[in-house]
């Protein structure tokens, strides 16, 4: 593969607000969805025709349909309060990465045909025909929103561009303009079963393998059971923790902590991805059809609990929307939450004692956590508000004895994206995915001067592939990043026979 | 008593402006009341009850909490610009009833001073507005319009309190005979007459822009929606029939 030279932000250790660079990366396209895949998820294969009045029509539909979108393209004053919140206007310099830039594309053809005023006055109020133009430049910045959400914790009425993004992409498909990156991995999901495409068989040979390595390596008898019918969890997770790196770190980590909980447990070969690129597009219909492999999974399995892997949009997805979705799950044990999130799980056992854990396996690194932005901004764990946040630090703080936060301005509610979630985690957006990365990079960079960090725990599937190629264009070594379930797999003493 | 045209042409001014206030913004609130919310998406940390959401959004339209989050300089210029115009409209509230009522005689002084700092405020936003390239370059002639259309009208109604005082009698006259729908001579005062003028554009402009973020804020789904989707299994209206 031929080397892209990329222009790498320089690491500083802060972030400055950049003077506006107009059409900075306008050119920078994501690939356009390939006719089958489009085909498969009901969205014409290509550009319909009559794309002017069927855009139109679609958003008209789609502002019946959700409030947000009803609101938000109404509300906003222009405050200029996101201007300098996107990681993607930061690193690009593109004004059109501004929050409520990329809400006006959407805007100005709300206005001129869906309002009085736009039909009357047109240019003076900012409303425009929509053009082959204004299609372009939807699909180019719709493609560089992440929909992490940002931008709502400062907006004085809490607009969330991801509501506008997913809205913009919605329309682009139903018109035949999609993106290939997810329609690609929603038709693999729909045809073999998840986002990596690997079959059951294949899946149940890659734990055999894992399983074997584990015990030839460190002795430890680890079982990553599958379609065990009565276990009393089903697990969860994105297909990449059966396969990429640093993922399958954090899988050791869950088998570990089921293990010394003492608790059955499963895996599912049909519902065998926790990830949901329905979200990224918008379309209720598609996300409640690939969230339903869930609901199938726990027909046949018959777990009492269902127990869901480190992923941030897809937890947004479970903790958020699939009770809606594909709920209610009354066969589960209402004693435990449905889904309850690894985190949730592995802190319980920590606080009752039940986890036996030596800090000093993970003593070649000082920690920080990145908060994934969906986890942060669109879900939550334990009891109360910000459990997100703080439950994944006592679980690291309990497995490590150097842990370190980021500034506060960059992690919780603050958090930036990893720049390449929302469906940017396609190489041909290498350029928006480094640059988006530059904010976290920053702060990163940051805690290494002071603390001596050198190492990224995540919670996301999306940050761990991200982060684990961003990091070496910034000089860093990919093995800085992974789970946080690989620091608990870690630290988790596991002599194999010698007893636990 | 005869009734001058420019009386009528006024009062049919006054009317048209508050029939399209009320009308245009009552249907926007309730288009947007009706309108479903399919999935539950607070912005989250969030509250989990909708106690606890009923007071983050009195939070966010009494406080602007997110613009303190976001930039200091815009939460002070919009807390001020807000309150003042809201003291100053409230003191205006007097020549809407007979007798005036106590609180808002003891509001008057106050209202001066409100009156005297909104201009200030405007010009402060438009200052910033124009300064900041991010800003600068999604402002649009709505932007500058609505900005312009409050200056006006304060600048008006400080120039009729210090410089071109018109008979108030007249005034409260004519505003009184607008609510109990008994007609008075306008005052014929020239700064007046455009004073309300522009009040009639401000009213009559409002549903049709981005002032109706003044009762949008309060439908904002990311805002009053708690977090409770575990516990409390939210409905999506328009897709129950789980076959579609």
């Amino acid at each position: 593969m031929a080397k892209v030279k990329y222009e790498i932000p320089v690491l500083t250790g802060h972030v400055v607000t950049p003077k506006i660079q107009e059409d900075a990366t306008v050119l920078v396209r994501s690939n356009p969805a390939k006719e089958k895949d489009m085909t498969a998820l009901g969205f014409p294969a290509q550009l319909v025709p009559d794309w002017q009045e069927k855009a139109v029509e679609r958003l008209k539909d789609l502002m019946e349909k959700y409030k947000s979108l009803r609101v938000y393209l109404d509300i906003c004053v222009k405050c200029g309060s996101c201007t300098d919140k996107c990681q993607f206007f930061l690193g690009t310099k593109d004004p059109r990465n501004m929050p409520v830039a990329r809400q006006e594309l959407l805007r100005k053809v709300y206005r001129r045909y869906l309002t009085f005023g736009g039909k009357v006055l047109g240019k003076l109020i900012d409303a425009e025909d929509i053009t082959k133009e204004t299609l372009d430049e939807w699909y180019t910045y719709f493609h560089q929103c992440s929909e992490c959400r940002r931008c709502s914790v400062y907006c004085p009425y809490g607009i969330d561009t991801a509501e506008i993004t997913m809205a913009g992409r919605e329309i682009l498909d139903s018109i035949g303009y999609g993106q290939k990156y997810v329609t690609e991995i929603i038709n693999k999901v729909y045809t073999v079963g998840n986002n990596l495409g690997m079959p059951g068989p294949a899946i149940q040979n890659t734990l055999e393998f894992l399983k074997t390595d584990i015990q030839e390596t460190s002795g430890a008898e680890v079982e990553f059971p599958m379609d065990v019918k009565g276990a009393d969890i089903m697990f969860v997770t994105p297909s990449a923790d059966f396969f990429a790196s640093p993922h399958v770190e954090s899988l050791i980590g869950y088998a570990k902590v089921f293990k010394q909980a003492g608790i059955s447990w499963t895996l599912s070969s049909h519902a065998s991805e926790a990830g949901n690129f329905g979200m990224f597009i918008g379309n209720y219909y598609v996300m409640r059809k690939v969230a339903n492999r869930i609901k199938e999974g726990i027909q046949e399995l018959k777990p009492k609990r269902l127990i869901h892997g480190e992923c941030g949009h897809a937890w947004r997805i479970a903790y958020s929307f699939w009770n809606t979705l594909i709920g209610p799950f009354d066969s589960l044990d209402p004693k435990y939450p449905a889904p309850q999130h690894i985190c949730e799980f592995t802190h319980d056992l920590i606080k009752r004692g039940a986890l036996k854990l030596d800090k000093t396996a993970n003593d070649e690194f000082v920690v920080t956590l990145h908060d994934s932005c969906n986890v942060a901004r669109g879900a939550r764990m334990g009891t109360s508000p910000g459990g997100q946040f703080e439950i994944p630090r006592e679980v690291i703080k309990a497995t490590c004895n150097k842990y370190v936060d980021m500034a506060p301005n960059t992690i919780r509610e603050n958090t930036f994206c990893c720049g390449g979630g929302g469906g940017l985690l396609t190489d041909e957006l290498m350029d928006i995915r480094i640059k988006g990365a530059m904010p976290r990079m920053q702060a990163y960079k940051a805690v290494k001067d002071s603390n001596g960090a050198n190492f990224i725990a995540l919670i996301c599937a999306i940050c761990k592939a991200q982060m684990s190629k961003i990091l070496p264009y910034y000089g860093y070594p990919m093995e800085e990043v992974g789970g946080i379930h690989q620091l608990v797999g870690r630290a988790i003493v596991d002599r194999g026979k010698e007893g636990v | 008593m005869e009734i001058s045209l420019l009386t009528i042409i006024f009062m049919a001014m006054a009317y048209g402006a508050g029939a399209i206030f009320i009308i245009g913004f009552l249907r926007k609130l309730i288009i947007y009341a009706k309108t479903p919310s399919p999935l539950k998406i607070p912005t989250t940390p969030a509250p989990i009850n909708p106690a606890g959401s009923f007071f983050r959004v009195l939070g966010d339209v009494v406080l602007f909490r997110n613009l303190f989050k976001g930039n200091k300089w815009t939460w002070i210029g919009g807390i001020i610009f807000h309150y003042s115009f809201l003291i100053v409209v409230l003191r205006h509230l007097r020549y809407f009833m007979y007798p005036v009522a106590g609180w808002d005689m003891a509001l008057q002084d106050a209202g001066i001073y409100a009156g005297i700092v909104l201009p200030i405020a405007v010009l402060y936003l438009l200052m910033r507005r124009t300064t900041v390239d991010r800003t600068m370059f999604v402002s649009s002639l709505a932007d500058y319009f609505v900005l312009a259309l409050i200056g006006g009208i304060a600048v008006t109604g400080l120039l009729m309190k210090f410089y071109v005082r018109p008979f108030m009698v007249d005034v409260k006259g004519f505003i009184y005979g607008l609510v109990t729908v008994n007609p008075s001579t306008i005052p014929l005062d020239p700064v007046f007459m455009l004073h309300i003028t522009l009040v009639f554009m401000l009213l009559a402009y409002f549903p049709f822009s981005k002032l109706v973020h003044a009762g949008g804020v309060l439908f904002s789904p990311s805002r009053f929606m708690c977090d409770n989707p575990r516990e409390k299994r939210h409905i999506n209206p328009w897709a129950t029939d789980l076959s579609a």
